[in-house]
């Protein structure tokens, strides 16, 4: 018992962390981020990782190590100790500061992503409106204003520039949804009666082959991640990254299917 | 590891059935009774919070909140309320009695208690007819749901202390409390007092702001 | 802690017949210091009056235990649906799969999977985890390990389980009302759970699922008190706060938090009664289309704030993920001292960690809500405060390790349960640090990175500390040992199973796929984890299956195991000093507490153990 226990708790700490460093080969690992702000976020994942690791070696490890060296047969006494001060101080201490070391670097990159006040100041670029079970994007059309007739409406397809600011509006008619673009580390529930105000800046061009070029047009799944439902599961859109010239392309197409269409109903 | 097994020694080790009880009294000296009801009113102030913290929030995201004078009859609740806090303090007098040893007092307090309770019920029975009958019904708007929730638990917490004190005055009348023994009438004051303390704070923030 | 004097048989306070412990109205004085003997009149009780409708506290513990039992063979059961629909979406599912929906051939709907994970989360939450941590262990502890004859308020008692019943029932029922279950997941969230066309599961079985709530927190509501009540007011001469086990400890703490914290999901539960039976809106924002229709059932009054709920519902349903670890941290830590025959290193700050992480629980509920449109410079405070738990859970780890360390460990199937306590704890909380920080949490909320902590912190910590319990206080509860050799067979396969169905979890949620989802290959980029998903769902299979090991070895072992006397692990605490099984009023002979509770391998007498109740001078 004594053997197996000990190769049984010895092998949590080695599998744990070979599945950690084989994730990414094997395709369990996140996807490659291409915003402005998904490498801060990827960093402070990987200072936490790292942190975490080590906390995960040592007491796993100390754990075996004892499990084995102390379960031996043996009719002595243990070791008769109520605690040590100095050993209890350092380890309240050093954890202590780690933590806050971890707290406190995360603000600056949460208040960049999160605050109001940080929000880039270009004019919002679409409002985005979650319903049971679809999504569906809407533009100022040729006007430059929302909710007049010229208004271009995409469903399931929300076209975005790359390499600037996009800020839109997101809204949801019925239940809670969530709008969650995995490659843009990005997350927000969508709340029935709130607007809530959400950017990216898609700044990195990486084709399905993951080759860098910035004249394709990328396609990114948009999932659902708030329980919406029976059909959540299945409550996909697309986020299409295109650059500014080819974004002024389909805005322009879409605006003129917008006008010929006002035509035929004043017709 | 069956090495730690101690051998069974039927002799010594059968279970019994039934043993002497032996009681220990620990800890502070209060009576166990009124340690737990303190604790439970501890419960009801977070169950109240829970309450009052959804209209101050519904309230400060709403866009507008009508004025409570225009919807409800605040000079007739504030009657109401000095009814509720004057049976308060018949309770308080109630208590008094028995610390005294009179026992008449004490039944006479407790039925002017009993009755202001039952007649503050009655108002605000009366006040949710005349409601009803203006057609203001919970699921008019956010005032009306916040305002029975409110009230109704409130209504309901008046209704549970006048069973109890009924049930504590019927115990006076079998001369259960005695001058040195009264500790079942001072939980039910407890509670009675508890609930006078939460409609002040009901009507002070539904009724009067 | 003044140790108030014992009065020996006939002196005054006896003779004078004051009884604290005498219902209520018959008690003859106010406030009695001292211990009272009391005789007992010695009567057979019928069998409803022992079995069903027992005060004492042993009894009424068992029956959560064995309620527990059952509702954790359901909520297991409702996992392995979860995880076939997980690795096999729409195919037809065996067993019960042609039982039930005929129609599609065996296969289940979208609909119904919502329903699985929804009562999957709440049957284990509400009905096993917590009736088992303070319900069972909390009742038959409590009394035992205080040197009590019994709870303070027997009667109280037996209304804490009866009032689960109706909560089990409605938690059951709600599968076959029309609609079917509840299908808004265990959080609730409205609008999807109270407008009834949102969702099939939002019809009368939301309802049901609220009044199952109400009834479990009723009987919650009812142990607390009682619990706290015994703990401060009954302990045994000499039993000062620093000399009660850390089980006492932790069981006190869970009953705080329950106290403070329920009550208020039971408001925000009937606020949604209310908007669901009575048209409130508390939950219900102005304007909601759902289904092309306006909004049905609920919310005709509208107004209201779906952030609310959130709010108040993590206001209890954080501490609760804590009253569902903290007695688990108790009872490891009294299992480890034991069988590593060693004083639990550093006694108080174990303690006061406990305290640090109950108080920290109350205010980090938002936590859960980064993701929510919440104010984003609330997360920054959730943030800080979240993070500050780990402290303490660091100081119980490092006192656990500190436990082992000189050790003398015996590996019984307690002790190998509460060692992977320690172990799979660990990871569980660790890739909680990973959710507190509010930028990292915004790519991995909602995903199986979540599922995968929780899980660890559940199953591989309580459920392992639950098992070590019942392991280790078997002999207390029935008077007999739970086969050894069974109980190392189940622990080994329980603990490969448990870390290849979770480990796993935290890949697939790297990857991003999210929870809550019927099917995972709904999106092409997830089809890759199909065969991460089979082997995580045949892990599961095994899991639930080798549980059939434990289940022979529990009854078995109840009729047939072998005999053992008072003290069979050659432990200080209390409860060892009753029979085994103790009858009514636990203890034969009078009680005085000499020492701290862990006095193991004490220079003060030659045996390796010094019970609290031997002095030595
Ligand atoms: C028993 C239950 C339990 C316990 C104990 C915990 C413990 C913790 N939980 Fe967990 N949690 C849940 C049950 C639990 N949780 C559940 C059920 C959910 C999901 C609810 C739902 O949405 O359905 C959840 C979700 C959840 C979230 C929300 C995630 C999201 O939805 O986006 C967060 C975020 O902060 C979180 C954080 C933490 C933290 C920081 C701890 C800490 O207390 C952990 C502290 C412990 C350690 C850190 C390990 C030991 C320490 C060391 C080895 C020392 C060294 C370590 C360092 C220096 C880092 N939990
Ligand atoms: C609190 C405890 C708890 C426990 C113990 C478990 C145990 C398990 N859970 Fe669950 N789970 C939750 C709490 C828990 N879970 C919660 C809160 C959610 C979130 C719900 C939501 O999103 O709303 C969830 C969600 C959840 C999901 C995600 C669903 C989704 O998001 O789509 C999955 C998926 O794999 C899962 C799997 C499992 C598995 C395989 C087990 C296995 O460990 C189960 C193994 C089975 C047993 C251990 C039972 C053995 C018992 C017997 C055989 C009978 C004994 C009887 C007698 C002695 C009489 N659970
Ligand atoms: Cu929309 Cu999930
Ligand atoms: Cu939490």
């Amino acid at each position: 018992m004594r053997l197996l226990v000990t190769l049984l708790l010895f092998l949590v700490p080695v599998l744990g962390v070979w599945t950690f460093w084989t994730a990414e080969e094997n395709g369990w690992w996140m996807p490659e981020t291409v915003t402005t702000y998904g490498p801060d976020i990827d960093y402070l994942f990987y200072l936490i990782l790292w942190m975490v690791a080590f906390f995960f070696i040592l007491t796993e490890g100390l754990l075996v190590w004892f499990v084995f060296k102390y379960s031996k047969k043996d009719d002595t006494k243990g070791v008769y100790s109520h605690g040590n001060h100095k050993l209890e101080l350092l380890w309240t201490v050093v954890p202590g500061i780690l933590l806050l070391v971890i707290a406190f670097s995360q603000m600056e990159t949460w208040a960049d992503i999160k605050y109001r006040g940080n929000l880039p100041k270009t004019p919002p670029i679409a409002h985005v409106w979650a319903s049971q079970f679809d999504w569906r994007v809407q533009y100022p059309g040729a006007d430059g204003e929302f909710g007049t007739w010229d208004d271009v409406e995409s469903p399931h397809l929300f076209v975005v520039p790359s390499d600037e600011d996009v800020v839109f509006i997101l809204h949801s008619r019925d239940v809670l949804h969530s709008f969650f673009v995995p490659a843009f580390r990005l997350k927000q529930d969508a709340v029935p009666g709130m607007a809530i105000p959400v950017w990216f800046n898609v700044d990195k061009a990486i084709d399905e082959e993951g080759a860098e070029d910035k004249e394709a047009i990328r396609l990114y799944d948009l999932i659902c991640t708030e329980l919406c439902g029976w059909g959540h599961y299945k409550m996909a859109g697309r986020v299409e990254v295109r650059s500014r010239e080819k974004f002024d392309e389909w805005m322009a197409e879409q605006e003129a299917n917008v006008m010929s269409n006002g035509k035929e109903d004043q017709s | 590891m069956s090495e730690a097994i101690q051998d069974y020694d039927p002799a010594v080790d059968a279970p019994a059935h039934h043993h002497p009880i032996y009681d220990y009294d620990s800890g502070p000296p209060v009576d166990r009774g009124k340690f737990a009801i303190w604790l439970f009113l501890g419960t009801e102030v977070m169950f109240f919070t829970g309450l009052i913290g959804t209209y101050i929030v519904l309230r400060m995201g709403a866009a507008s909140w009508p004025n409570p004078e225009d919807r409800l009859a605040v000079d007739l609740t504030a009657l109401n309320t000095f009814i509720l806090i004057t049976s308060s303090w018949f309770m308080v007098m109630a208590l008094q009695a028995i610390q005294g040893g009179d026992q008449g007092a004490m039944k006479k307090w407790l039925l002017a208690t009993i009755f202001g309770g039952s007649v503050f019920l009655g108002v605000q029975v009366y006040e949710y007819f005349v409601l009803f009958q203006a057609g203001a019904l919970p699921n008019v708007d956010i005032f009306w749901s916040t305002f029975y929730a409110m009230t109704g638990f409130h209504g309901f917490h008046v209704f549970v202390g006048i069973v109890w004190l009924i049930c504590a005055y019927f115990e006076a009348v079998k001369g259960e409390y005695t001058k040195e023994n009264y500790l079942r009438l001072e939980l039910a004051g407890l509670y009675w007092h508890f609930v006078d303390l939460v409609w002040v704070l009901l009507f002070t923030i539904v009724y009067l702001m | 802690m003044s140790v108030p004097p014992i009065p020996s048989e006939g002196s005054a306070a006896a003779s004078e017949g004051l009884n604290p412990r005498a219902p209520e109205g018959q008690r003859k004085g106010l406030g009695a210091e001292g211990s009272v003997y009391i005789e007992h009149d010695h009567h057979e009780l019928s069998f409803i009056k022992k079995y069903i409708f027992s005060v004492d506290h042993k009894m009424i513990g068992l029956q959560f235990m064995f309620t527990g039992l059952v509702m954790l063979g359901l909520g297991g059961a409702l996992a392995m649906a979860i995880r076939w629909q997980l690795a096999w979406p729409w195919t037809e599912v065996p067993v019960i799969g042609e039982l039930l929906f005929p129609a599609t051939g065996g296969a289940m709907s979208p609909e119904f999977y919502t329903m699985l994970f929804t009562m999957h989360g709440t049957i284990m939450i509400f009905f096993v985890i917590i009736p088992m941590l303070t319900g069972a262990f909390g009742n038959f502890l409590i009394p035992l390990m205080i040197g009590a004859p019994d709870m303070a308020f027997p009667r109280l008692n037996m209304i804490g389980y009866w009032a689960m019943v109706p909560g089990l029932f409605f938690a059951i029922a709600s599968f076959f009302v029309e609609g079917g279950a509840a299908a808004a997941g265990w959080t609730a969230y409205p609008p999807l759970s109270t407008i009834k066309s949102a969702a099939p599961g939002s019809m009368s079985g939301q309802t049901y699922w609220l009044l199952a709530l109400t009834f479990s927190g009723i009987s919650s509501m009812a142990g607390a008190v009682n619990y706290a009540t015994t703990v401060v007011k009954m302990r045994a001469p000499g039993m000062t706060l620093m000399r009660m086990p850390l089980t006492i400890w932790s069981l006190f703490i869970a009953a705080l938090l329950q106290l403070f914290a329920l009550p208020v999901l039971t408001a925000v539960s009937i606020e949604q009664i209310l908007d669901r039976v009575a048209g409130t809106g508390f939950f219900t924002p102005t304007n909601l289309v759902v289904n092309q229709l306006n909004a049905e059932g609920a919310g005709e009054a509208a107004g209201g704030q779906p952030l609310l709920w959130q709010h108040l519902f993590w206001f209890y349903s954080h501490p609760a993920v804590y009253i569902m670890v903290v007695p688990a941290m108790g009872m490891a830590s009294d299992i480890l001292s034991v069988h590593a025959r060693k004083p639990i290193f550093g006694y108080k700050p174990m303690a006061y960690s406990m305290m640090a992480i109950a108080g920290l629980g109350f205010i980090v509920w938002g936590h859960h809500m980064f993701a929510s449109g919440m104010n984003p410079a609330l997360g920054m405070t959730f943030m800080v405060s979240t993070i500050m738990i780990a402290l303490p859970s660091a100081i119980k780890v490092f006192n656990w390790l500190g436990t082992l360390w000189g050790a003398r460990i015996k590996l019984t199937s307690a002790m190998l349960n509460a060692i992977a306590f320690v172990a799979l704890f660990i990871i569980g909380g660790l890739s909680g640090i990973w959710m507190a920080a509010t930028p990292v949490d915004i790519y991995i909320h909602d995903t199986y990175i979540i599922v995968a902590h929780f899980h660890y912190v559940v199953f591989g910590g309580t459920m392992f500390a639950i098992w070590a319990g019942i392991y280790h206080w078997f002999p207390k509860m029935f008077g007999r040992i739970m086969n050894e050799r069974l109980g190392q067979i189940h622990f080994v396969g329980s603990f490969i199973f448990a870390n290849c169905t979770f480990y796993m979890m935290h890949q697939i949620g790297l990857a991003g796929l999210m929870r809550r989802t019927a099917d995972p290959y709904a999106y092409e980029v997830y089809a890759h984890l199909q065969p991460l998903n089979e082997f995580i769902s045949i892990s599961a299979f095994c899991l639930f299956f080798w549980q059939g090991f434990f289940v022979f070895n529990f009854f078995w072992s109840i009729f047939k195991g072998q005999r053992v006397g008072r003290n069979p692990w050659k432990a200080t605490t209390l409860e060892w000093d009753a029979p085994s099984p103790p009858g009514h009023g636990n203890f034969d002979r009078e009680l005085k507490v000499y020492h701290g509770p862990y006095e193991y391998a004490s220079p003060l007498v030659d045996e390796d153990y010094l019970q609290q109740t031997r002095s030595v001078n």
